[in-house]
């Protein structure tokens, strides 16, 4: 099924927030995981994991370093949904 | 010729665990001790893993000094003499020789002496493939009492620089006793093996590398893929939890307590919301002040959970174990 930048943004912005408390409307495709939004690995693996059964798709652990800022997470998701 | 018929053991029609004995490092070290070599700080530690401190043994006392204390207590509080067990099974990864056993060594001086004995290699898993064999033993009649260890000195395998494990790890040993019982206290194992993540958590290298590396080899040391191991150890392992709970034949409402491999604090966490467990559940956290002990964990963990309530006697844990290997075991015990 494909989804839209906008609506993967969205649903990953509330399973951020699910995980951390982080407000959604600061969760941005620039942000950084780690650096912007202080994301340690395993509260991303948790959203990874969640984001899996939301949106889906595999997100292999292999991949999941390479997903450095929201939008690289947001593009993963859309061409894997695609 | 006629072929003679041969005779086989039979055995009791249930099994339980008698009673659990426990023995930690002597040594209490906190975060602060150990933040410097991984640039970390105690607030770092704490909110990634839940340790706030750890027990390690100093050089002096071994990982079989903890073992036959942790076994005697277990012995005792059975109300057995240590010359009917049967079988000793030591589920170890910090052995310090690959032979003999640390089991025939714990056997001898818990006075199990001549009862079979040997180790378990299933990391943090063995102290729940301990379980399982027992159970079997004494179904099958292949053994009347059995003692199951869980015994590690992980400090020998930890690198003060290591970020990925090195930190969590605490050194301790868990014994339990199991023998007949008039009552099913042991239910159907769940267990298994993933060796296509045989490399996601172990030692760093090989004692043949480390003994051919002519001093540019360190020794050789745990360390995990903290991710990969992270979400097996919930997501996986919440199935697997929830098949153990099936084939005991009950439902989550019906555990007095959980008691998972205390691997860190927030895998605990999310695996328990993973299973959804009522708040009726007291969930084993020993974690926070003994770190993670591998075998020992869990019996350690169920030693603690008895001793602060008491009231849990006699009521239905879920245990699970989970690691290198990877390996896992679950099942449902009636606490002793």
């Amino acid at each position: 099924m494909a989804l839209s930048t906008e609506e993967v943004l969205s649903g990953l912005a509330e399973l951020v927030n699910d995980e951390t408390g982080i407000a959604t409307d600061t969760i941005a495709l620039d942000k950084s995981f780690t650096d912007d939004l202080d994301i340690d690995s395993i509260s991303m693996m948790t959203i990874v994991v969640n984001a899996e059964e939301k949106f889906d798709v595999k997100i292999p652990d292999e991949d999941v370093a390479n997903l450095k800022t929201v939008g690289d997470a947001v593009n993963y998701i859309v061409k894997a949904a695609a | 010729m006629t072929r003679p018929t041969l005779h086989e053991s039979t055995g009791a029609m249930h099994s339980r665990i008698y009673a659990v004995g426990a023995a930690r490092g002597d040594l209490t070290v906190t975060n602060d001790d150990i933040a410097g070599p991984i640039e970390s700080s105690d607030e770092w530690i704490r909110q990634r893993t839940g340790v706030v401190t750890r027990k390690r043994a100093s050089a002096s006392r071994t990982v079989v000094d903890m073992a036959v204390e942790a076994a005697n207590e277990a012995i005792t509080k059975a109300g057995i003499r240590p010359d009917q067990i049967d079988a000793v099974l030591v589920s170890t990864i910090s052995n310090p020789v690959a032979t003999p056993s640390l089991a025939a060594l714990v056997a001898e001086r818990v006075g199990a002496n001549p009862a079979p004995a040997y180790d378990i290699s299933a990391a943090c898993a063995g102290y729940t493939y301990g379980i399982a064999q027992a159970d079997s033993f004494i179904r099958s009649g292949l053994a009347h009492y059995v003692l199951v260890i869980g015994a590690e000195k992980l400090s020998d395998f930890a690198k003060p620089s290591d970020r990925t494990i090195s930190f969590l790890l605490g050194d301790g040993a868990g014994a339990a006793v199991v023998g007949p019982s008039d009552f099913p206290g042991i239910s159907k194992t769940v267990w298994g093996s993933d060796g296509s993540k045989w490399d996601a958590v172990g030692m760093d290298h090989s004692w043949a590398e480390y003994r051919d590396g002519h001093g540019d080899v360190e020794w050789p040391t745990l360390r995990q893929e903290g991710q990969t191991v992270f979400r097996w150890a919930v997501w996986e392992m919440a199935k697997v939890a929830k098949r153990a709970l099936d084939e005991a034949g009950i439902t989550s409402d019906q555990l007095a307590a959980f008691v998972p491999h205390q691997a860190n604090m927030r895998i605990i966490d999310e695996f328990a919301k993973q299973l959804a467990l009522p708040e009726s559940v007291m969930i084993a956290r020993d974690i926070e002040t003994t770190g993670n002990t591998s075998a020992a964990s869990i019996p350690l963990a169920t030693h603690r959970l008895l001793a602060e309530h008491p009231e849990l006697s006699g009521g239905l844990a879920l245990q699970i174990g989970f690691g290198a290997g990877l390996v896992f075991g679950a099942q449902v015990v009636v606490l002793p």
